[in-house]
């Protein structure tokens, strides 16, 4: 019999503690599908988050380290800086990259890093109960803005993809989301793209996903798909911000 | 072998090179900045890696990553940048990374100045972040010691699979004195555990995170066997004078060379002065002083700071014998002065 579909190499068995309907373990499934395509996985290194996927290098079946909360760029910084020829990954929240490491992303993304950060937009942090994140949106109740995110208190959510665009040291950045069958297709071709603008050593390379908390939505896990397309999407537009080619 | 005129700081550097240090990441802070700016001089024509990072978050997080591909790395700030390192540091010696931190420390709290000062004496010596846990720390009193104790911290670290720190006063990376030049370590240990991507072998996992309550209580137990060991094993000081000592003074760094005189004047001057100096901060040497405390009346801790020190002399001594204190901040104090601080106790001791 013909195998059409298994399991990617560059999962481990391990069973995964995100709850129904959650984007990450399909995010991570995607990274490992393209790291399975590019023949990377023993050449890769990954960096996991403080955050819903802290646990994630139990997941990825090549070497991991685990993050001080919002650090990750700066440690893949020194170790592909010491190992050129390695992947590095970075796998961050928003409340990971765009709060507490803001400093560390944005100067990642400055330096010119060879690496690929791969960021999950959920609006909210989901490990610590549903909080408001810096990509929280206008209107958007959560339990620190229980009376919804109001611009004049909390100010303006954060478009991370346009803002580290703008960085002469980015090389891709792409916006995508994991809402129906189509994007997911398109954030897995975002990702494989990224991986091999760092194989190329153009620079640095970012695909902000748009997913789902559902569990902090309080929405079931098809309500929460489509509250990606109706209220995420036209904020957070998709698409490539940034696609530096080849001298 | 060579000798050269070196600056403290210049001397550091080119220990931790000679120990095979290649990768340097920091945030420049006076009075450290010529460790960065001599390892960005010369880690390019090494084949190391130099990164300016955009805060000492950022620097202390990037030896975290640089420590566990197994490769030789470090950094080096000051007082302020020392408490942002500080986060770093609980993850760095829990995830048992081996890697070399420098504070060329100045006076705080806050801003504080940049006159020397060991006011971070309780944040070296007891973890310094979250958690239960040590760094070793070695506090060099000259150049030459600049440069030999940044190759020992490698492979102290190395050996211990621990984060080891070198405590040295502001004076110390400014002073130039001229040094015995080193051999370049030419041996280093396997580390089977780095994270270099999983070709061969099953994938490696630098983490912090235990969850299951046994396991984080076997954790710190696993962690502080290894302290225990540690305790036993590298405890250092040096004596001078204090077999007959009378008033035993305490002082390490650059404070111990300038109560050296004094307790020479002292000895001139009739009394029976001696000098403990505590070359490790942690562990402390604490048998060091209970072994200099045999014929002693009285202990006199020196210290650039409020008193801090003067906290594991007492524990040491558990009340055997009265410890008093001398510190200053903002100035260092001078041989005259801690004289005039010897003969005042000896006196009122009537010794
Ligand atoms: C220094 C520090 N501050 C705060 C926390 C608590 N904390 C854990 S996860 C988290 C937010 C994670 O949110 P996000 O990055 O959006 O990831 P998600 O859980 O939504 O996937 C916070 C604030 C921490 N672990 N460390
Ligand atoms: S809380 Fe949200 S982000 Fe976290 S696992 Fe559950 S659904 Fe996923």
């Amino acid at each position: 019999m013909k195998k059409v579909f298994q399991k990617p190499e560059s999962l481990t068995d391990a069973k995964n503690h995100y709850c129904p309907g959650c984007s990450h373990g399909l995010i991570h499934r995607l990274i490992a599908e393209c790291m399975d395509e590019m023949n990377i996985r023993e050449k890769t290194i990954g960096i996991c988050p403080v955050g819903c996927s802290v646990l994630a290098y139990d997941y990825f079946n090549c070497d991991m380290l685990e993050a001080a909360h919002g650090r990750a760029p700066a440690i893949a910084t020194a170790i592909k800086r010491l190992l050129p020829d390695r992947f590095l990954f970075t796998y961050q929240g928003d409340g990971d990259l765009a709060s507490i490491g803001m400093a560390e992303i944005v100067h990642a993304s400055a330096r010119g890093e060879k690496i690929t950060v791969i960021f999950v937009n959920n609006t909210l942090y989901g490990m610590t109960g549903g909080q408001m994140a810096p990509t929280t949106l206008l209107g958007q109740v959560t339990t620190t803005s229980p009376y919804g995110r109001k611009a004049e208190n909390e100010g303006y959510p954060m478009k991370m993809a346009e803002l580290l665009s703008s960085n002469e040291g980015s090389a891709y950045i792409c916006r995508t989301a994991v809402n129906n069958p189509a994007n997911i297709n398109r954030t897995k071709r975002a990702i494989k793209k990224a991986f091999q603008v760092q194989e190329k050593g153009l620079g640095f390379s970012m695909v902000e996903i748009l997913s789902a908390c559902p569990t902090n939505w309080g929405l079931n896990p098809l309500d929460a798909m489509k509250w990606i397309e109706d209220n995420m999407v036209p904020y957070y537009p998709l698409g490539e911000f940034k696609v530096k080619e080849e001298q | 072998m060579e000798r050269v005129l070196m600056k403290g700081n210049e001397a550091l550097a080119e220990g931790a090179i000679l120990a095979g240090c290649r990768g340097f990441f920091g945030y420049p802070i006076t009075p450290s900045s010529e460790i960065a700016e001599y390892m960005a001089r010369k880690m390019p024509k090494i084949g190391g890696v130099f990164v300016q990072a955009e805060s000492e978050l950022a620097a202390i997080n990037m030896v975290y990553g640089g420590a566990s591909t197994g490769a030789r790395v470090m950094t080096a700030s000051s007082s302020p940048g020392l408490s942002l390192k500080q986060e770093g540091i609980s993850f760095i010696s829990e995830a048992e990374l081996p890697c070399l931190i420098v504070n060329v420390s100045r006076g705080g709290p806050g801003l504080g100045g940049i006159q020397p000062a060991q006011s971070d004496y309780f944040q070296a010596t007891r973890g310094g972040g979250h958690g239960d846990y040590h760094t070793i720390v070695l506090a060099p009193s000259g150049s030459q010691e600049m440069m030999d104790f940044a190759m020992e911290a490698f492979e102290l670290a190395d050996k211990y699979r621990i984060p080891v720190m070198i405590m040295a006063e502001g004076t110390l990376g400014n002073i130039m004195e001229p040094i015995l030049m080193r051999e370049p370590v030419t041996k280093f240990s396997e580390k089977p555990w780095a994270t270099t991507g999983c070709r061969g072998r099953k994938p490696n996992i630098v983490n912090t995170l235990h969850l299951g309550n046994e396991e984080l209580e076997s954790r710190n137990h696993q962690l502080f066997n290894k302290y225990q060991i540690i305790k036993e094993n590298e405890k250092r000081a040096d004596a001078f004078l204090v077999e007959d000592a009378e008033i035993v003074v305490v002082a390490f760094g650059i404070m111990s060379r300038i109560v050296k005189k004094a307790v020479i004047e002292a000895r001139k001057k009739g009394v029976k002065a001696g000098l403990v100096r505590p070359v490790t901060l942690w562990p402390f040497p604490d048998e060091h002083i209970r072994t200099a405390a045999k014929n002693a009346r009285l202990f006199l801790s020196v210290e650039i700071s409020m008193g801090q020190m003067i906290q594991d002399i007492q524990l040491a001594l558990a009340g055997r014998v009265p410890v008093e204190f001398y510190g200053r901040i903002g100035f260092t104090p001078n041989p005259e002065e801690i004289l005039q601080e010897i003969m005042r106790l000896a006196e009122r001791e009537g010794l």
